[in-house]
């Protein structure tokens, strides 16, 4: 009975006034996470732990490069989530938070691709590799974008929502194949090392500051993710507004 | 409704608007006497390619006509009349997308042989190429059907068809090249056929589906 009298957080947030307290609320921590894991993750990275024997101080560019992979992924995750909020539960939430994710996904897979390819640089001495993993993530990336654009495309927001969450569904064909394109075309690209069976490969001493760098990327992510969502209300909010404004002026 | 009735329809709407078989084996010609310009005249790296160049001939083919397959419907009203007629859209869909391919996909693979020898490919390679046509190009044709029922609503949405439809068409471009490829050193290609197979079953099962709710969603 409680819960009849009192909705759910998550049917709660369907209204954008509560999602508004709610972002308040989580921002300023947010903020103050993101800092603290990337000022530690970085000292870490670049201090505190040891070169490679083999690779050298080049792996470093790991502790930016793998996190934002990961978040690459898990963005395209999280949107197509949300891409079922839309078309499913209809939540008035979900299509703001699947537009206000696409760009920040496609920017963490950028990221991911050149700090790659300054990583191949010097490891593999070309820039770019036509290798099955690199091409999969600039697969995603080309994802991103068509979502993107699509977004762009289509002007009435609810129609442009479903279209957009139906490609974003179809698209999720493409994660499943990035994941294990390395078992499929394994041709220069490093074997996944630190999610396998019979657990990670990679020393401890290492294995941390990936973590704490990948919890950074996450906060950023979310802070980003919670601006961006309320920037886009405020968007849809003066619209509505201007399109009111004008039909007060009809005669 | 009929399919056999829509099928026919689509198949000779499809030649009375420039858009038949015969004029789609005419583009592929034109295709490959391009390549040789732009190479140069050397038969043993045409030979080498020739597998990449029908396969980039067939994605090229799929996208030309794929931002009219369903707006022409769309506006003059072909598509609500299918919603109304009772049978699922999802199955009128993938009659739709049938059409298509026989008009794009299903010359090529029948004439791939042919445009073989005149790229100087490896003999071996010829029928796995063909094979490899005939089995991916369902896929390509399918995942354009999502593409076209997305995009249905916009008046120039060629360009942005493409971009969406490309980078999903990316895995059965590798494997149908790799079977070639394999074919062509003589070793089994097992492996990339029951994947370009697996590739082509399962946008037959998402993409009707997929175009289907598209349209639907495109309308309330």
């Amino acid at each position: 009975m409680e819960q009849m009298s009192r909705p759910s957080l998550w049917l709660r947030l369907a209204n954008p006034a509560a999602f508004n307290t709610l972002a308040r609320w989580l921002l300023g921590p947010l903020v103050v996470l993101t800092i603290a894991a990337f000022g530690y993750g970085l000292y870490l990275a670049f201090a505190a732990s040891p070169a490679d024997y083999q690779q050298g101080e080049t792996v470093r560019i790991m502790y930016i490069h793998v996190p934002a992979a990961w978040l690459s992924l898990f963005v395209y995750a999280g949107m197509a989530v949300s891409a079922l909020g839309t078309l499913v539960f209809r939540h008035p939430m979900a299509d703001v938070a699947q537009k206000a994710a696409a760009p920040i996904g496609a920017g963490f897979t950028l990221i991911c691709l050149v700090t790659g390819s300054i990583w191949g640089k010097p490891m593999w001495g070309t820039w770019w590799e036509w290798d099955a993993r690199l091409t999969s993530v600039l697969i995603l990336f080309l994802l991103y974008l068509g979502i993107i654009a699509l977004w762009r495309a289509i002007e009435e927001p609810a129609r442009a929502a479903r279209a957009v969450a139906i490609l974003t569904l179809v698209g999720v064909v493409n994660l499943p194949i990035i994941k294990f394109s390395v078992d499929w075309w394994y041709t220069l690209h490093q074997p996944a090392s630190v999610f396998r069976m019979g657990g990670p490969t990679i020393h401890p001493t290492m294995l941390a500051p990936l973590f704490v760098m990948a919890l950074g990327y996450l906060a950023l992510y979310l802070v980003l993710l919670i601006v961006r969502m309320k920037t886009e209300l405020l968007e849809r909010r003066i619209e509505r507004l201007q399109i009111l404004a004008a039909d007060g002026e009809r005669p | 409704m009929s399919f056999a009735a829509i099928l026919r329809r689509e198949l000779i709407l499809a030649r009375r608007t420039g858009a038949g078989a015969e004029l789609g084996l005419v583009f592929f010609l034109i295709l490959i006497s391009v390549v040789p310009f732009a190479l140069g005249p050397d038969q043993r790296l045409i030979g080498r390619i020739a597998p990449a160049i029908l396969w980039i001939a067939a994605l090229l083919s799929t996208l030309l006509g794929l931002d009219r397959l369903l707006q022409a419907d769309e506006d003059d009203g072909i598509v609500d009349h299918f919603l109304l007629s009772g049978t699922p859209l999802v199955a009128l869909l993938a009659v739709k997308a049938l059409a298509h391919w026989l008009v794009t996909g299903l010359p090529l693979a029948l004439a791939a042989p042919l445009l073989g020898v005149m790229l100087a490919i490896e003999p071996a390679a010829m029928l796995p190429l063909a094979l490899s046509l005939l089995i991916g190009t369902p896929a390509l044709t399918l995942i354009g059907l999502v593409g076209a029922a997305l995009t249905v609503s916009l008046r120039r949405g060629g360009l942005l068809l493409s971009i969406l439809v490309l980078p999903l068409s990316i895995p059965t471009l590798i494997f149908g090249v790799t079977l070639v490829k394999e074919a062509a050193e003589g070793r089994p290609f097992t492996t990339p056929l029951m994947l370009l197979c697996a590739v082509s079953l399962m946008m037959l099962a998402v993409a009707p589906a997929g175009a289907a709710a598209a349209l639907k969603f495109a309308r309330n």
